[in-house]
């Protein structure tokens, strides 16, 4: 992974090291299991105090791994999101990230480069000329946000599945992870990977991405929550190792499969 | 003597409440409430009408942990409602205790009820308004559920969510059904506590 960690072309490093100062939980997040009145009346009615300490977080964690086993049977490939019409595209389509919106990463398209990494027979990075150069395929889904909200959206760009193909990745992998100019991080599951809505997004409405929506690449996830559609996707590898990712780390469900 | 009669003859002379009720009752009682405080905070996090619910009655301090909560709590709240709808119908006791439900009699027990004339000597038979009002609750628990279930997987249950109206609209009723089922609450928890021997019956069975 030394060659992805390297700078990476086209990312403005000032931006990087801001946001890295961000992907510490805030301390409020820490011990978020405690102090509730509703909690009160759970140590009341089952006589013990369970909540408060690792153990309950501890088995908290455990029933969350167990719900990504059972999304993952759920997941089924041949299943689509529903797509809608072009009217129904919420506009504008909110921007949403852990910072604001003047402080989203500025990559530079001239010198930017995809790289490849892991477990793919051609590890050549991708300019974004050779990128856009890709079939191109659309959709318009619902983006369904892990706070709640939902906005439908319209994209364009190439199929994942292909593109792994393409670069003789080895789709018997469990993962493939994702690293974003500003240091976000994610991983998914190979089956939803290959599944037929995954894109590599390189527009938004038909035009190129702007910077707010993950210019230049951002990854369409339409059976995911929207964290787990990373933008401003600067690298990819096909892994066996789960690497989580910037909100799975802090308790976010892993798989978060709509 | 028929079955039906045998079985209401030992409801009523061994506990008014048989051990299956009061074990999944209070399952439910501790899976609902976290349930419902996780799910408070999980709607501050995106809030669907101009208010928020308090951070000191919500549980989980941010959406994080809220969405851990609730999404163990799920298969408590699943897994028990399944055994106690699957024994109701089974043994009979949703029919027997539940049914049926006769408007004039709800009209006259809720008047009853309204002017404390309403007679709690026999636990083991409900009025028409409780009838009325666990028949209700049941309901919206059953909402609660399948609306959960079209948000949490508006993908995989694409068929169900639609039946909700659609993704937006399925967090709208899973709202209304939480809020049904905590006015519920409130009445039902007071009425225990005005009426302590039926909190009695549902923790010793007599």
């Amino acid at each position: 992974m030394a060659r992805i960690r390297k700078i990476i072309p086209g990312v403005d490093s000032k931006l990087l090291i801001k946001d890295a100062a961000k992907l510490m939980p805030e301390a409020s997040r820490r011990g978020f299991l405690r102090g509730a009145a509703s909690l009160g009346a759970l140590a009341f009615l089952t006589g013990c105090d369970i909540i408060d300490g690792d153990s309950a977080e501890g088995v908290l964690r455990k029933v969350s791994e167990f719900n990504d086993g059972a999304q993952a049977a759920l997941f089924s490939r041949a299943k689509l999101a529903p797509a809608f019409p072009e009217s129904a595209i919420t506009r504008p389509f909110p921007f949403n990230a852990y910072y604001g919106e003047d402080e989203a990463p500025v990559v530079d398209g001239a010198s930017f480069k995809l790289e490849v990494a892991g477990r793919v027979d051609n590890k050549k990075p991708w300019t974004l000329d050779e990128l856009h150069a890709l079939p191109e395929v659309s959709q318009i889904t619902r983006h369904v946000c892990v706070e709640g909200w939902s906005a439908i959206g319209s994209w364009q760009g190439t199929s994942l599945a292909d593109f792994l193909k393409r670069i003789g990745a080895d789709t018997r992998a469990k993962y493939v992870w994702f690293k974003c100019a500003e240091g976000y991080t994610n991983t998914i599951d190979m089956a939803t990977a290959l599944h037929p809505q995954t894109q590599m997004s390189f527009k938004f409405d038909n035009q190129i991405l702007p910077r707010a929506y993950g210019f230049p690449m951002k990854i369409r996830i339409p059976t995911k929550l929207g964290f787990k559609n990373p933008k401003y996707v600067v690298a990819m590898e096909v892994t066996n190792t789960d690497k989580s990712g910037y909100w799975e780390n802090q308790g976010y469900n892993w798989f978060s499969g709509l | 003597m028929s079955v039906q009669a045998i079985a209401r003859r030992t409801d009523s002379t061994v506990a008014i409440h048989p051990a299956w009720v009061r074990v999944t009752h209070w399952i439910n009682a501790l899976a609902i409430l976290v349930m419902i405080g996780s799910g408070w905070q999980i709607y501050n996090a995106s809030p669907l009408f101009s208010f928020v619910f308090p951070r000191g009655i919500a549980l989980g301090q941010w959406l994080g942990g809220a969405l851990l909560w609730h999404f163990a709590a799920m298969w408590l709240l699943v897994i028990n409602g399944l055994i106690y709808v699957a024994l109701g119908f089974i043994t009979g006791r949703f029919r027997r205790k539940l049914w049926p439900i006769e408007p004039r009699e709800v009209l006259a027990d809720a008047k009853a009820a309204l002017t404390f004339k309403l007679s709690h000597d026999d636990l083991a038979h409900y009025n028409a308004v409780q009838k009325l009002l666990y028949t209700g609750v049941l309901l919206a628990g059953v909402s609660l559920v399948l609306s959960g279930l079209a948000i949490w997987k508006p993908v995989q249950f694409q068929e169900l969510t639609a039946l909700f109206g659609g993704y937006d609209f399925a967090r709208y009723v899973h709202f209304a059904a939480m809020a049904a089922i905590v006015g519920f609450l409130v009445v039902h928890v007071s009425l225990a506590l005005v009426v302590p021997k039926s909190l009695r019956a549902m923790i010793a069975g007599k």
